[in-house]
């Protein structure tokens, strides 16, 4: 019994030391770099303390207003249009019979693909002169939109570009979640006479609101990740109209050199996120008690 | 009706696909002048792949030595941590910290941790080394790792292994012979989905490497980003970069679509 307890803590050993190593560690430093102001001299860091002026800074940082506005605006609008198309996909799907399989292969092949790659194809159809969304309304006399340099449609542009990468992916989840749900309470609701619409209202709705809530969360929490499609589609910009916080993080850390301000600005994230992840897991979780 | 809706739906995810796979056989100047007809060109590929001035191929060599690497090393740890913490007889608070710690990780988002990945290997002289991105990659890829193989490793019926510690299996040996081979599935869809997050991982490998340890990500941003944007080549290199998604996809769909749903449903 006592070589069991042993291998208790041998088996999971592995996972601590790497995240400790990988994750604590470098979280630890990034605290350390928050209140100190660093210069790389000869490939090497010299380390500076200053406080937490640096926190400051970043709460007053236009730029990184700008970004926390336009990821709150991109992440809710983006999985917002994400659930309902995923959940009406989700359901027509459910009333087939034949082809199930097909429809399933395709659309999942957005979410195996790189961000760059989306960044790519999009950066090809969204171009002002040669792009084929242009072309299109150029082929029923409208004039061509300039839809990544232009303030006013870049973010949705982006949006977009995220709903066809992301809607799959919410499809796959609530088809699980549909294929497994009781099929003789919809049997019961047929023999009763219930419309469509009713059995929607009544049965999938309510028996799908864990699942739904579950991917909502995680949908937000990956939106609020989004870096490849600016990186590659826009920069941030036209001026700030789609900069988003982990844009802002990059830019000051890594083209700017603001080693320890970045590492603030990591730092507030961070804290941030983690904090909206504990309180949305805990409303989900009363949500499934409820429900 | 429903069919009809269904395809639409179809060509709007397909058609862009299609679209960037036709670019990349086509010329710069085909591509300028928006042709719709053209006659296609292997120039592209050939430039990527054969150029001496193209780093495609030491791109992919490296993307492929990182995924695989990164791949290896979640299955093994996760593996463990996840055995331990199903079967080994915590205290129910352990586990249920353990795997809310794994999930809080998972919220975060990689750039935030890159700044201190960043100054943390270079001071140990490990920026531009596989090492470096191969273990942030394990690391982001562990919650996950140790997520799906405890949803798998729970499905393993206990009298397998209550036979098989009578007849005197130590721990390693039990995983080995036992566990292993029962939950083989659910590894090969951890081992993909694992793969393809790190295939395809882009800010972590942007600021980790240089010219020789780039991956293709890397790469084709690369192309997307410089002075005059390599139109051809960027839509040359994303099509080669999905060709080790496209073959997992037609040859382990089953096991693609447990990975992603019992990742996240649950």
């Amino acid at each position: 019994m006592k070589s069991r307890t042993a291998d208790r803590w041998l088996t999971l050993a592995p996972a601590l030391v790497l995240f400790a190593a990988v994750a604590l560690v470098p979280m630890a430093e990034l605290l350390a770099m928050s209140v100190s102001h660093i210069q790389w001299l000869q490939g090497k860091a010299h380390w500076e303390f200053v406080g937490f002026d640096q926190y400051a800074r970043v709460l007053s940082d236009s730029l990184f207003r700008a970004g926390v506005v336009n990821t709150l605006i991109f992440a809710v609008t983006a999985v917002l249009v994400q659930m309902v198309l995923g959940f009406a996909l989700a359901l027509m799907t459910t009333r087939i019979v034949r082809g199930r399989t097909f429809f399933r292969t395709v659309f999942i092949l957005p979410i195996l693909v790189p961000g760059i790659v989306i960044g790519a194809i999009w950066k090809l159809m969204y171009n002002f002169d040669f792009g084929v969304l242009n072309q299109m309304l150029g082929a029923f006399g409208l004039p061509a939109i300039d839809w990544l340099g232009n303030a006013s449609t870049a973010l949705l542009a982006i949006i977009a570009v995220d709903v066809w990468h992301w809607t799959p992916f919410v499809f796959l989840l609530l088809l699980a979640g549909l294929e497994s749900l009781p099929q003789d309470v919809y049997e019961a609701a047929r023999v009763d006479g219930a419309t469509f619409w009713q059995e929607l209202r009544y049965i999938t709705l309510p028996l799908m609101l864990p699942t739904i809530a579950v991917t909502l969360v995680f949908r937000m929490i990956m939106g609020v990740k989004v870096f490849d499609e600016i990186y590659l589609l826009t920069g941030g910009g036209p001026g700030t109209a789609t900069e988003v916080v982990s844009y802002t993080i990059f830019r000051r850390f890594f083209t700017e050199g603001q080693t320890g301000y970045g590492a603030a600005m990591s730092v507030v994230v961070l804290l941030a996120l983690v904090l909206a992840f504990v309180v949305a897991r805990s409303l989900t979780r009363r949500r499934e008690v409820v429900a | 009706m429903l069919y009809a809706a269904l395809a639409v739906a179809a060509v709007l995810i397909l058609f862009p696909f299609v679209w960037i796979a036709l670019a990349g056989f086509k010329t710069q100047i085909s591509l300028l002048l928006g042709e719709v007809a053209f006659t296609p060109t292997l120039a592209n590929f050939r430039e990527l792949l054969f150029s001496s001035t193209s780093d495609y191929l030491v791109n992919f060599r490296n993307s492929l030595i990182v995924a695989t690497a990164s791949t290896a090393i979640v299955l093994v740890v996760s593996t463990l941590a996840a055995y331990s913490i199903e079967r080994m007889a915590w205290p129910r608070w352990t586990v249920h910290g353990f795997l809310l710690g794994a999930a809080v990780f998972n919220a975060i988002p990689a750039i935030t941790l890159v700044g201190a990945w960043y100054v943390m290997f270079r001071e140990l002289g490990l920026y531009n080394s596989y090492t470096a991105v191969v273990l942030a990659h394990a690391t982001l890829n562990l919650p996950i790792g140790i997520w799906l193989m405890a949803t798998f490793i729970r499905e393993v019926p206990r009298e397998l292994e209550e036979a098989a510690r009578i007849d005197g299996c130590g721990t390693v040996e039990l995983l080995w012979r036992v566990v292993v081979p029962v939950v083989m599935p659910g590894l090969a869809a951890t081992a993909i989905l694992v793969f393809i997050h790190s295939w395809n991982e882009f800010v972590v490998a942007l600021n980790l490497t240089a010219k020789q340890t780039a991956t293709v990500p890397v790469a084709i941003a690369k192309y997307a980003q410089e002075h005059e944007t390599k139109y051809g080549e960027m839509a040359a290199g994303a099509v080669l970069s999905t060709l080790p998604a496209l073959i997992l996809l037609f040859i382990a769909q089953r096991q693609i679509v447990r990975g992603l749903t019992a990742g996240a449903v649950k």
